[in-house]
């Protein structure tokens, strides 16, 4: 097997449109400010749609519209969001009215992107990955062979909710304008469209370590020989049901959106110094198998040596063969000599960082915390600043470990990725040595 | 392949889907899960479940909270997975392909968050069955399998990419076995939303016929066992047939409509033969992507005739979406199992509603049941969004008499 390494990252967030702003933002280490997404059926304000399921009528609903276009949420931003008021009805004791959310702001000025065609009507999840796609993809030429893959979990959840509320109003004359964007191929579509890649493109649906399947699904490519570069993109968007969703698991949570993506390649003079070290086997949950002790198992697979794993096996990934940093996962603090409340204080040219998705769900949270329980190296937790973003913070996880390697002086970095209803997966990251370094130590 | 199965409008299981593409049965019925009364359209192929449900090691809790989607695959995963005869394997990967999961729970979802948000219950369970990793890990649970799911969805390639990326993790020595297929079932969404495009027929769908109209929408799902030669030789496993290609390409040219003349459509076809080192000429049978609307058909036509060349003119082309109607996510799975069951019994599966063919179809469109010798079998399968996919089957004779290119 080749080594990979990554040649470019990319980030939307709630932070803002650039890695730059992730890392700022993380670097601040406050989360950032709250909006709400309003509920827009309530039995107060009884709608069309709620009383008239049959009606002809396709004038608007009472409700108020979600405006997917950046362009048009810049001008309107209250379309989407609103601050609480007293004055608000309640649903009942129940549902609230409106969810906790971080949204993306709109961008300083309309990227030139969005001129393309194909976004013209695209979702901001499209937008999203478009944009932090490109960011990461920027580094390759435009004559290398580039493949795609798009990592959803919720996937297009405005141009849905908007169909079935044309179909819940009156099938017979829903928009064949929203109809495709409610496919979770589009954002792979639009994307590869913009880039101009017409050879491997995926999408790839799951809980938010699939972003990690999706890593690994790229190295197969790469080792493959099918492809110079690939785009691993995680993707999401939020309404306000995707919103109500997310509260039926956990009343707390803060949903937001945005996208991350990282561009991988065998060609170490594309490389932006990082390389991907490791990545383990989907650990599975099941009937006998706890989120829990899957995190446990995912932590504990990263520790091991290249040579004992069993990931070739499983067909996800593979571990990477380059041996383990001396004790990168078992850190104490006087070797690090930081905290979590200080997560780039720490960096030395021996540490490991830990980027962990505390701050999500409580459930998985309970889960990677007590796998990770021992840490006491540097550690950074982006859904605590960002929100639960689902697969776009799986991505902005692995954004932000790859980005302290380059800035913060990091050795390695862990990413530990442990999903809600799916898998736990881990990765590590290291700084490339110069090619042939490791040689060594890769396998036959 | 040492398991197939297959459940479609046409039946469950290998038998009756076996007799009815040979004889090209259509399984088109009246909606019944949701109210067509304002569609243009008003008919799809629907499957029908067994009853009770198989549920293996689920309880019928679990089963019963499963959509339609998840019920089709957990009959066509354990026919597979019986007739391949395999154990629990703690490291088995499972490879899907589906495009709307189990979007019918999410209506459901949507629909009570709409009109009586006062009614929780049951919500949460959902939101967390709608998607499509619960699905797959619920089939997961019932075969007693740990190991990795990856769930694409590549829209109506979605089914052949899944079998495709397994065929590639075995072929790359990633893994020993994979479980890999494709489901869906048709949702009030997708039913709606093609009949918004004008896109499904209302008469009856009629692939590369002059006169076609437009889809029709079906559900089903289709999933086989993939082993390496030596797993299924130490085992002394039956081998149904073997796959021997896969090629992937993206067209570029528009979300929904593919580029005209077919470039990426044959740039897979292309791939598919030089990963399976085979030329055009000797491929038996063409199971088409076909979908019956004006321009998927001609641009496949097209595709095929630049493809195939000379051979196009005597190479038998068939859609089996005329018999069961378009799958979508599952689409490329069930056309898997067709040319698996056409190369085991030596059928040609015919398009009975086939009038006359569009100008561009140089090629012979199968429209009587007929038998013939088959070695190799392609499927195509292009999605909306413009991932298209081909792959190649090749017949398996016994030890020692397959005839290898």
């Amino acid at each position: 097997m080749n080594r990979v390494f990554v040649c470019g990252l990319g980030a939307v967030s709630p932070a803002g449109w650039s890695v730059a702003a992730l890392r700022n933002a993380l670097a601040r280490g406050e989360p950032l400010p709250t909006q709400f997404i309003e509920r827009p059926y309530s039995q107060t304000e009884p709608s069309s749609i709620i009383h008239h399921p049959s009606s002809h009528s396709a004038q608007p609903t009472s409700h108020r519209s979600i405006n997917p276009s950046i362009h048009q949420s810049a001008h309107h931003p209250s379309s989407i969001i609103h601050h609480p008021s007293s004055s608000i009805p309640h649903l009942s004791r129940t549902l609230p009215q409106s969810y906790r959310a971080r949204v993306v702001p709109p961008p300083a000025e309309r990227p030139a992107f969005l001129s393309h065609p194909r976004l013209r009507r695209a979702s901001p999840l499209t937008q999203f990955a478009a944009a932090a796609a490109l960011e990461a993809g920027a580094c390759v030429p435009s004559n290398a062979r580039r493949g795609l893959i798009v990592c959803l979990q919720s996937g297009p959840v405005q141009y849905v909710s908007r169909f079935m509320e044309e179909i819940l109003k009156d099938p017979a004359v829903a928009s064949p304008l929203v109809f495709p964007e409610t496919v979770f191929a589009a954002p792979a579509s639009h994307v590869a469209a913009v880039f101009g890649d017409d050879s491997l493109s995926y999408t790839l649906l799951g809980d938010p370590a699939s972003f990690l399947q999706g890593v690994a699904l790229a190295t197969q490519w790469l080792d493959a020989h099918r492809l110079d570069a690939c785009l691993v993109v995680g993707a999401e968007e939020i309404n306000w049901i995707h919103a109500e969703a997310l509260w039926h698991f956990q009343r707390e949570a803060i949903a937001s959106a945005g996208a991350g993506a990282l561009c991988l390649t065998h060609n170490p003079d594309l490389s932006i110094g990082i390389e991907l070290e490791a990545i383990t086997d989907a650990h599975m949950y099941s009937n006998s198998c706890s989120m829990a002790e899957a995190a446990r198992n995912m932590r504990a697979q990263l520790q091991m040596e290249p040579q004992a794993n069993p990931s070739r096996s499983s067909g996800l990934g593979s571990v990477r063969p380059r041996r383990l940093p001396d004790s990168a996962l078992n850190q104490s603090p006087s070797e690090s000599g930081a905290t979590s409340a200080t997560p780039y204080t720490g960096a030395t040219p021996s540490s490991t960082l830990l980027c962990d998705g505390l701050g999500g769900t409580l459930r998985s949270g309970a889960a990677e915390k007590a796998a990770w329980a021992d840490w006491a190296g540097p550690r950074i937790s982006p859904k605590q600043i960002l929100g639960e973003g689902l697969m776009a913070a799986a991505a902005w996880q692995c954004v932000a470990a790859c980005d302290a390697l380059t800035n913060e002086g990091f050795a390695s970095a862990i990413v530990s990725l442990v999903g809600c209803d799916q898998q736990a997966i881990g990765a590590r990251f290291g700084k490339a040595a110069a090619v042939g370094q490791n040689s060594r130590n890769l396998e036959p | 392949m040492t398991g197939a199965g297959i459940i479609t409008a046409l039946g469950r299981g290998w038998r009756a889907n076996a007799e009815g593409f040979r004889l090209g049965r259509t399984g088109f019925r009246p909606v019944s899960r949701f109210d067509v009364s304002r569609q243009r359209v008003k008919v799809a192929a629907e499957a029908d479940l067994p009853e009770p449900m198989p549920r293996r090691l689920l309880s019928e809790r679990q089963v019963e909270r499963l959509d339609n989607a998840g019920k089709l695959l957990l009959v066509a995963a354990f026919e597979a997975w019986e007739q391949a005869g395999w154990d629990r394997s703690e490291n088995l990967p499972i490879v899907l392909g589906t495009t709307a999961a189990g979007m019918a729970l999410g209506e459901d979802f949507f629909r009570l968050a709409v009109r009586t948000p006062e009614q929780r219950e049951r919500q949460a369970a959902r939101a967390l069955f709608y998607q499509a990793q619960t699905q797959v890990r619920a089939l997961a649970e019932a075969l007693g399998c740990r190991g990795p799911l990856t769930i694409l969805s590549t829209a109506c390639a979605a089914g052949a990419n899944a079998v495709g990326h397994a065929w590639e993790l075995v072929r790359f020595g990633r893994a020993e076995r994979v479980l890999s297929g494709g489901y869906e079932a048709v949702t009030q969404l997708l039913f709606c939303g093609f009949d918004s495009l004008q896109a499904l027929s209302p008469t009856a769908c009629r692939p590369f016929d002059a006169g076609r109209d437009g889809l029709a929408l079906g559900e089903g799902a289709a999933v086989l066992a993939l082993e390496s030669l030596e797993s299924a030789r130490r085992r002394g496993a039956a081998i149904l047939g073997e796959v021997i290609g896969y090629g992937t390409t993206t067209d570029l040219h528009h979300l929904t409509q593919p580029q005209p003349q077919g470039d990426a459509a044959l740039a897979a076809m292309t791939l598919a033969c030089e990963r399976a080192e085979v030329t055009p000429s000797q491929i038996d049978y063409v199971n088409a992507h076909g979908t019956g609307t004006p321009l998927n058909d001609s641009a496949e036509a097209l595709a095929i005739q630049r493809w195939a060349g000379s051979r196009a003119n005597t190479l038998p082309v068939s859609s089996t979406k005329a018999s069961i109607g378009h799958l979508l996510g599952a689409a490329g799975a069930v056309e898997a199992v067709v040319c698996l069951m056409a190369l085991r019994e030596q059928f040609l599966p015919p398009e009975l509603a086939f009038e006359a063919p569009d100008p561009a179809c140089v090629f012979p469109v199968v429209r009587k049941p007929a038998s013939a010798q088959l070695q190799l079998a392609l499927s195509n399968s292009f999605g909306f969004g413009g991932v298209n996919a081909s792959l190649i089957f090749r017949r398996w004779c016994a030890e020692g008499t397959n005839q290898r290119s």
